[in-house]
């Protein structure tokens, strides 16, 4: 098969590009609401977008694509309104706001769309590829659409990113620096709907709350810059997106949503294993390497111990000596060879061990630096 | 109405009361995302046992499904010990991923056969009455509603006999530790039983539903009381209400009932926001109005006690500078504030200056020690 | 006359309907290192927030250079608690002292070579320039509060509130600091403190707040720093275990606090 002729494909090519762009805005939004501990928030926006669509077409009559994202940035846009509501003036705390308005919203979305479903002239058909996505569904112009109100948000978010990064790392001093912080937050929160809403087509409002939470979560991994973090974030996303998007239209039975999700998960379990400097994989290798250079230090230690105990300080001792005073660490037999490779360390036939002259310099140089540091 | 009618209001109402009980130690524990996590991630558990067994109704379905929940649950600690991610962005991790491995395996494996995605989201309990439970060819009714009830049993026996220890680890988990209980043996049994409650569940009303029953009956009963045992039998009355009312609701508009039970469940939420009795923004509002004149009076007992005896008090004391723009108050709302006090008797006036009373300054006192 | 470059009048804060402050009046003189002292919930973080136009007040009246804060916050510098902010963030030490220059910037406008360099002479003075690329989890607490001076100190202003700067920092750091804050008042710049450790009020300031939930006292340290204020301020929680050459001279006294206060105040 001509894997790179599948480009050529029309409807592939119109997949990918709407993918691309979703991943790309979806990974740079949700960095910020990353940073913010608030990824959750995705979530609440993407359901309560539901019936947002419904009731756009219940009014308008209209499926243009247009119009349902409009109508789903509505939605989504009061949902978090009153989440911010609920828990600034009650005493509800903010997972249970949360949970409270996406299944609600949720909700009412589906009474909507079930009650379309039954409108006798009206072909609901289209509606409830909102709930899982379809990538295969996606039109040039939906593409269109996607970019219209994708790239003025990426546009945003580059102009004003001193300010929003203000916002997103210390609050007070943006204010006190003379930023309407209150309005950067809703300009912030309205970027952010607009990502999770260009994507509903393609992902669903069920899942499309992975594409805010997952890329940043990965790119973390990898850099300490937020704006390397954006870069990467945008590029996992759009990977991802299209990853997902094509393996699901080039087969039956796969829902794009659910597909680019498991995309997007294997990257973030990869950046969590293998990340330099922060992965897990490396965490433990490092710990190996200190633990295993503290052994070396106590076995040094104790060898010019020993050392000055005895009139000879070349007196050789028995190894077993040194396990019971290495007890508790361990690693004995390998740091003596690590010391005798070295030339600091020598043992006799009948594994009997002592320092070099060298290796009493140096430990004597060791022994002297700890006690300065004390 | 008819025989299924009723039926379905009983196997909502019974749902409803289900959910409603683990929810309110949800919503007082704040880990009301964790039933979203868990409702969806149960999908993958019930998956697999169904495709081991073929058969939807066996036993292993629970198990796998509550399994799969306490999976979930030590998948977003585990995630958020690495220290690498917060726990939002965990939870945000998990659920989606393990959702997801459910709805591909049901699109490829068991599309239309008995599972199918719309289902996953909506449950259907129109359909619920046409499984009947026949004991020794005795049709004693649906076995969705036989479910359900014991669902709501094991909660109500679980709430029972471990209600000292739930209160007392929901309110203070220093204070749970220190008798001996055990905060993770209380979490991941809390946690096993939202599991085992959203899998019954599932089937009458969807994954996402079922957060709805479980939160926002909690979220209203908790602005309508204090008192656990009272936000307990509340959250399981307002269930049932919410439950019947969308039943009805559905009924009408010909719509999903799963659905139409969760925006009732929002519009308990809606009105307990406005007209709950204490916390209600219209309690708020008018207690607000009311407190305006009372807090601006102490706040004048404590300015004249402030400047009482100092050599600036015939200015700072004085009637007009107060009334004229010393607060910064409307001039309309800073003489009723001056009556106000003087009704009370708080303060009298003195030749145009106001001069404390000894019930003003006690109150002045107590005011600036925050009593 | 020295001038006083802040007033405050019959300041009154409120959260919900409860009292944080209660009809504070006070004045600062120009040129003095002020102390705000106070038990804990005393309202100090509150007082400095609400100077600052970041919590609302219910009442009375805040003037700094004679104008409202709002006319004059480009001459009024702020180092916020160094808990308030989440250290895992992805960003560099300089780029977080470059953050001090964003409000003269503007809206959009980047930070360029200027902020850059005046960013590496505040590290420079606050002995970390060789951590400007540092990522700012890799830092010890003195050395996050040294960042957060710097970032102030690149704000160039002419009154300086700082909430909490000696919280859990090192002896060095300490130091450092209390070096900057001498420099900058005798370059005749005015510097609020929010502080919670009484002994070292007479050594580090001039001038002192007493506060809990009202004003007790201010003034200089000489005059206000005194067994009766402080008893007033704490409720007779503080022991005063030598007091040097008698209260009534007003010499600076030593002061030190019972366990007990100790961890009220901490």
């Amino acid at each position: 098969m001509d894997y790179l002729g599948i480009f050529s494909d029309y409807t592939l090519r119109t997949v990918a590009l709407g993918a691309a762009l979703l991943g790309l805005v979806s990974g740079a939004l949700g960095t910020f609401a990353f940073l913010r501990r608030q990824s959750l928030i995705g979530d609440a926006m993407s359901h309560a977008a539901l019936p947002g669509i419904a009731l756009a077409f219940l009014i308008t009559g209209s499926k243009a694509t247009i119009v349902l994202l409009i109508g789903a940035a509505i939605a989504g846009w009061l949902g978090t309104w009153f989440i911010i509501k609920v828990v600034n003036l009650t005493r509800i705390k903010e997972d249970s706001a949360l949970g409270l308005i996406l299944s609600v919203f949720f909700g009412f979305g589906l009474v909507l769309l079930t009650f379309i479903q039954k409108m006798p002239q009206a072909s609901q058909a289209g509606l409830d590829k909102f709930l899982f996505g379809q990538a295969a569904t996606l039109l040039e112009r939906d593409v269109v659409v996607m970019a219209a109100l994708g790239v003025p948000v990426l546009i945003l978010t580059i102009l004003f990113w001193k300010e929003l990064k203000l916002l997103s790392f210390d609050r007070d001093f943006g204010s006190h620096s003379g930023f309407p912080m209150h309005r950067l937050e809703l300009l912030l929160t309205s970027l952010l709907v607009i990502a999770i809403v260009i994507g509903l087509q393609t992902v669903g409002v069920v899942l499309m709350s992975a594409m805010i939470v997952a890329p940043p979560a990965a790119a973390r991994q990898w850099t300490d810059r937020m704006g390397v973090m954006v870069v990467l974030s945008s590029f996992f996303g759009a990977v991802s997106g299209v990853a997902g998007a094509v393996i699901s239209s080039l087969s039956n039975n796969l829902p794009t949503g659910p597909t680019i999700v498991i995309c997007m998960s294997g990257i973030v379990i990869f950046s969590i294993l293998f990340a330099p400097n922060r992965g897990l994989l490396w965490a433990a290798v490092q710990k190996k390497r200190n633990n295993r250079k503290l052994q070396l230090q106590a076995v040094m230690e104790d060898l010019y111990f020993l050392s000055r105990q005895h009139k000879n300080p070349l007196y050789a001792h028995p190894v077993a000596v040194l396990r019971t005073m290495s007890a508790g660490h361990g690693g004995v037999d390998r740091s003596l060879e690590v010391l005798k490779s070295r030339g600091l360390a020598q043992s006799s036939d009948d594994d009997n061990w002592s320092l070099t002259e060298t290796g009493i310099k140096e430990a004597g140089a060791n022994v002297m630096k700890f006690k300065g540091q004390i | 109405m008819s025989n299924a009618q009723v039926e379905i209001q009983l196997i909502a109402s019974v749902t409803a009361a289900a959910c409603a009980l683990p929810g309110v130690f949800l919503v007082l524990r704040r880990m009301a995302m964790m039933s979203d996590a868990i409702s969806h991630a149960i999908l993958l558990g019930i998956v697999l046992a169904f495709f081991a067994t073929h058969d939807l109704s066996s036993i292993f379905l629970v198990i796998a499904a509550v399994l799969t929940g306490l999976l979930t649950v030590a998948l977003v600690e585990a995630l958020n010990k690495t220290r690498l991610l917060r726990e939002d962005a965990s939870i945000g991790l998990v659920f989606p991923f393990l959702f997801s491995i459910g709805v591909i395996l049901i699109s490829r494996y068991a599309g239309g056969v008995h599972l199918d995605t719309d289902a996953v989201l909506l449950g259907e309990l129109a359909f619920a009455p046409f499984n009947r439970l026949e004991i020794l060819g005795n049709d004693i009714g649906p076995i969705s509603l036989y479910v359900m009830l014991g669902a709501l049993l094991l909660n109500i026996i679980y709430i029972a006999l471990f209600y000292k220890e739930l209160k007392i680890s929901t309110f203070d988990t220093g204070l749970a530790a220190s008798l001996g209980i055990s905060p993770a043996i209380i979490h991941y049994s809390h946690m096993g039983l939202v599991s085992v409650t959203a899998v019954t569940a599932f089937d009458a009303v969807g994954s996402i539903l079922v957060v709805a029953l479980m939160i926002a009956p909690a979220a209203t009963a908790y602005l309508l009381t204090d008192r656990l045992i009272v936000m307990i039998f509340l959250s399981a009355f307002i269930a049932i209400v919410s439950a019947i009312g969308g039943y009805w609701a559905a009924h009408f508009l010909d719509a999903s009932i799963a659905g139409s039970m969760a925006t009732m469940t929002g519009v308990s939420f809606l009105l307990a926001f406005f007209f709950a009795p204490n916390r209600g923004m219209v309690a708020i509002a008018r207690r607000h109005h009311r407190q305006r004149f009372e807090f601006a009076g102490r706040m004048l007992t404590v300015h004249l006690l402030q400047h009482e005896g100092e050599p600036d008090e015939s200015y700072e004391s004085g009637i007009e500078h107060l009334q004229s723009g010393h607060f910064q108050w409307e001039p309309h709302f800073a003489s009723g504030v001056v009556k106000f006090g003087q009704k009370h008797g708080w303060y009298n006036e003195d030749s145009g200056i106001l001069k404390l009373t000894e019930k003003g300054k006690t109150l002045a006192g107590k005011a600036v020690t925050g009593e | 006359m020295t001038e006083n470059v802040i007033e405050v009048t019959d300041l009154t804060v409120a959260y919900r309907e409860n009292p944080v402050l209660w009809d504070i009046d006070f004045t600062v003189p120009k040129g003095v290192l002020l102390a705000i002292v106070g038990p804990n919930g005393a309202g100090k973080t509150t007082l400095l927030k609400t100077i600052l136009g970041l919590v609302k007040s219910a009442a009375g009246n805040v003037l700094i250079f004679g104008k409202p804060y709002s006319e004059v916050r480009r001459r009024v510098g702020y180092v916020p608690q160094r808990g308030s902010v989440d250290w895992d963030f992805p960003t560099t030490v300089l780029d977080v002292v470059m953050m001090g220059s964003y409000g003269k910037l503007g809206w959009v406008r980047r930070p360029g070579r200027k902020e850059k360099e005046q960013a590496i002479n505040a590290l420079g003075r606050v002995g970390m320039e060789k951590y400007s690329d540092r990522q700012i989890n890799q830092l010890s607490g003195g050395q996050q509060q040294r960042v957060f001076l710097a970032r102030a100190l690149i704000q160039d202003a002419e009154i300086y509130f700082m909430d909490e700067p000696f919280q859990g920092v090192d002896a060095t750091t300490e130091r450092a600091i209390i070096k900057i804050l001498k420099e900058l008042r005798s370059e005749g710049k005015t510097v609020v403190v929010v502080h919670h450790d009484l002994q070292t009020v007479p050594e580090y300031f001039d001038w002192v707040t007493l506060l809990n939930v009202r004003r007790i006292a201010s003034g200089p340290v000489e005059d206000v720093f005194t067994e009766e204020n402080l008893r007033l301020a704490y409720g007779g929680k503080v022991a005063f275990l030598t007091q040097h050459s008698a209260g009534e001279t007003g010499n600076g006294a030593e002061i030190e606090t019972t366990d007990n206060t100790k961890s009220d105040i901490k």
